[in-house]
């Protein structure tokens, strides 16, 4: 017999071993994320894909799926809810789309339009970030960094050069690069590695490269964030 | 230096799970830890630089800048407060000529505040290069500057200085009769250790750090692991202010608490246990490993311990200034050399612990009672208490009371009878269970200690009716946000708008529909953080702000909008580069009619 979980009130089959999350992009139900990749370590810190598991909160990237689990997933308090946590990713760095390289290719921007997130509405920090320019071909600009640890964890899982690192406390929680300066220059970083191709903002950009595809031409210009998360993370499962 | 780190990295047998120890010691001979030092570490412990440099970054006595030579750090503590923390820093500051946060520009001293350091009950307190000062007052601080002034080394300060008293009021069932060192471990042996289990089981004692899980259960969850390796960790990261009852047990009762994770030891199949002792007792820590030595002689430690087979010892681990490592996952963390970030779970400790083994971790409090009854016995706890609690609690008293210290009752105690018995007048409120906990008012005296009513690890901080409420939410709310780990978005960014947004409303700010963003945050970090910090982040602004609504309200502009930022205030610098202060370079706040 195959095991099963309802999301939504939707009868949904889970493998033993399945998060929440995988059992329900195999099904073909999007829980909105940033940190989860379904490639890496779970992670469980953006607290987007919080869904309501027989009464508790969960995040769906970490939590198992069980036998009968009646799981909320589109509620409308929780639609509310993660449309504030993004919020909070916006007003913590400094996140100005219309200026961004990444803008339309943005998972987070992406993130907040399927939201219907419309303004910021907490005050903004207006962080004091830096940015770090000194490699011949990656960039970080530390205004947009999310603390998600894709690049970190891809960069240690995937390319085997463990460059990142998240350090500090509570809100002065910051990327760092792992060289003795502190620089990206003197990390063995590449323009090829998975860690400089992964960032879900525009902290990390590969420099050169820039507005090669016009504006409203972009990933997310043409399909909404749960289609296209939905089509690759799947593809990534099989 | 390298000669000097090497023989740190050497002494800790080049284990990156050392990290925590080994930068202790760096710190305390440099005040800072150098780059070089970092370097090198990470080659000798086989580890990347980013992991040494992000747990000098997490921990907050460790600093990647230089402190002064003697380094004073101030308890932050709402109690030091009541007790005129605030004029004594200043006056502390003449006196030494530092600002807070600053270094001297010779570098002998700096000045700084700290998360409470656990002497609420003989404070304002503070620390000198991690050792606990309490009772300050004028004449200890020009004592205090003298000998910093004359650079007379800390070892050499009067002992009287560093005089820190249990203050132990009103001793009960576990205070009143400390078990003779063995005891405890003879009766496991002759009664059994499943037998022995099964009086945990009928003790029905449940996990004195507040959560309260049953320690039985804990205890039979990881005993059925399949595993070879299991380990029992002493929670002693006592870092709820307010909280100083473990100080008391490490210091008075210690031998009955290592006695209590012996028997643990003995139960779940063992053989290394870990006690993680908060930096700010560090004084404590020489007194701990002397009674480590004597157990080792007694043979209530080590291998054959009482000729029961049973091979086991201890290990003293010293945290670095972070609240969030009294949660045990992230304690756990911790003792492996990392970031204290609490883990996903489940999976739980007992099934995936340190070093993904098998783990206990129980408070300090739970190991002394579980030492009482694997002596005593199950009925003995359990005759007393209410149904879901049974036995006594420990409380920490302090704040506005004419005898603060450690006080033992039976649950099911109502809160009047305690205020009664500490000498509490003209009382606004109580704060039970330190800010992670609940603010009563005067109107629910008759409200009981238990776990079905109030829980309490055991912080019990009393208000009198001439506190400034405001303040006091202030401190605790700001307490939260400084501890936050970072690790997930609600706790991370909502802790730091709930200080901003409180700051906001205290300082004359904040308009009605200010209060309902503030009652809406709330509920957001509550429902969405990843662990019981952020959980209880809100805590004292939601239970205040159910009680006292009227207060929240008094301190609100009368119109419906107010920005979050002064207006004219921002124009200064433009003013002063256009060199006039004309009525025209002037902007109020709201437009007037």
């Amino acid at each position: 017999m195959t095991k099963t979980i309802h999301i939504d009130g939707n009868t949904i089959p889970f493998k033993e071993g399945q998060t929440i999350i995988e059992a329900a992009t195999a099904a073909g139900i999007y829980i909105p994320h940033l940190c989860h990749h379904p490639e890496f370590t779970a992670h469980g810190s953006c607290k987007l894909c919080t869904v309501n598991v027989n009464g508790r909160n969960c995040s769906a990237c970490t939590f198992a799926a069980m036998e009968g689990q009646e799981v909320l997933n589109n509620s409308q308090e929780l639609k509310a809810d993660r449309q504030k946590i993004t919020q909070m990713l916006f007003v913590e760095g400094n996140h100005f789309c219309p200026s961004c390289e990444k803008t339309g290719n943005c998972q987070l921007q992406a993130v907040a339009y399927h939201l219907n997130m419309l303004d910021s509405h907490f005050p903004h920090f207006y962080s004091h970030r830096e940015l770090d320019a000194s490699h011949a071909e990656v960039i970080i600009d530390h205004n947009r960094c999310i603390f998600c640890t894709l690049c970190v964890r891809a960069s240690d899982e995937h390319d085997g050069k463990a460059v990142f690192a998240i350090s500090g406390r509570g809100i002065n929680k910051h990327l760092i690069i792992n060289s003795e300066s502190g620089l990206l220059k003197d990390t063995n970083i590449e323009a090829t590695d998975l860690a400089a191709h992964i960032c879900p903002t525009g902290a990390i950009l590969i420099k050169h490269t820039g507005y090669q595809v016009p504006i409203g031409e972009r990933t997310y210009d043409h399909q909404h964030i749960d289609q296209i998360s939905l089509a690759v993370e799947q593809t990534d499962e099989n | 230096m390298q000669a000097f780190v090497k023989n740190i990295a050497e002494e800790n047998q080049y284990k990156a799970t050392h990290l925590l120890r080994i930068l202790h010691a760096i710190q305390a001979h440099y005040h800072y830890i150098p780059k070089p030092a970092i370097e090198q570490l990470a080659s000798l412990l086989n580890i990347a630089r980013t992991q040494i440099i992000g747990v000098i970054e997490f921990y907050s006595f460790f600093h990647l800048s230089p402190r002064g030579r003697y380094e004073l750090l101030i308890s932050d503590s709402i109690t030091d407060h009541l007790l005129g923390k605030h004029a004594l820093t200043d006056y502390l500051a003449i006196k030494l000529n530092v600002a807070v946060g600053e270094v001297r520009t010779d570098g002998l001293v700096s000045l700084d505040n700290t998360s409470c350091t656990g002497l609420c009950d003989q404070g304002p307190a503070g620390l000198v290069n991690g050792y606990a000062l309490p009772h300050l007052d004028h004449a200890r601080i020009d004592q205090i500057s003298e000998l910093i002034n004359q650079q007379t080394p800390v070892a050499l300060w009067p002992s009287q200085l560093f005089q820190v008293d249990d203050h132990i009021i009103k001793p009960g069932l576990l205070l009143n009769h400390p078990l003779t060192p063995g005891e405890a471990l003879q009766s496991t042996f002759k009664r059994g250790l499943v037998a022995t289990l099964a009086e945990l089981d009928t003790s029905a004692l449940r996990g004195r750090g507040g959560a309260g899980f049953k320690t039985a259960s804990k205890w039979q969850y990881c005993r059925d692991e399949p595993e070879n390796q299991r380990y029992v960790v002493c929670n002693a990261d006592e870092g709820e202010p307010g909280t100083f009852k473990d100080r008391v047990l490490l210091n008075s009762y210690a031998q009955q608490v290592i006695e209590g994770m012996t028997v643990c030891a003995a139960i779940i199949g063992a053989q290394q246990g870990f006690l993680y002792l908060r930096g700010e007792y560090l004084f404590l820590y020489d007194k701990l490993q002397q009674v480590l030595v004597e157990r080792r002689q007694q043979g209530l430690l080590g291998n054959n311990i009482l000729n029961s087979g049973l091979d086991f010892d201890i290990d003293i681990c010293l945290g670095a200034g972070a609240y969030i490592c009294g949660e045990e996952s992230a304690l756990i963390e911790s003792l492996e050399g990392k970031m204290g970030i609490p883990r996903n779970r489940p999976p739980y400790p007992v099934t995936q612990g340190y070093l993904g083994k098998p783990t206990v971790v129980n408070n300090v409090e739970t190991f002394l009672a579980a030492a009482a009854i694997a002596h005593l016995g199950g009925d003995w706890f359990a005759s007393i208490g209410t149904g879901q609690s049974k036995g006594t609690k420990i409380l920490s008293i302090s704040g506005d009371c004419a005898k603060p210290g450690i006080y033992e009752y039976a649950f099911g105690t109502p809160i009047e009878t305690i205020l009664n018995d500490c000498g509490a007048e003209e009382l606004l409120g109580v704060q039970i269970g330190g800010p992670s906990g609940l603010f009563i008012s005067d109107l629910e005296l008759q409200r009981k200690l238990a776990f079905e009513d109030l829980a309490t690890g055991g912080s019990f901080i009393i208000f009198n009716k001439h506190r400034n409420l405001l303040d006091i939410v202030n401190n605790f709310t700001r307490f939260f946000a400084h501890e936050s780990c970072g690790f997930c978005t609600p706790c991370r960014v909502g802790t730091s708008l709930l200080k901003n947004q409180l700051a906001k409303i205290i300082d004359g700010h904040g308009s009605a529909g200010d209060v309902v963003a503030l009652e809406e945050l709330c509920v957001l970090v509550k429902n969405y953080s990843h662990c019981g910090l952020g959980q209880t982040a809100a805590n004292p602004i939601i239970s205040t702000l159910a009680r006292f609504p009227e207060l929240y309200q008094s301190r609100l502009k009368n119109i419906s909008y107010e920005p979050g930022f002064d207006l004219d205030a921002s124009l200064e610098n433009a003013r002063q580069l256009a060199n006039r202060n004309d009525a025209a370079a002037h902007l109020t706040q709201v437009e007037q009619d």
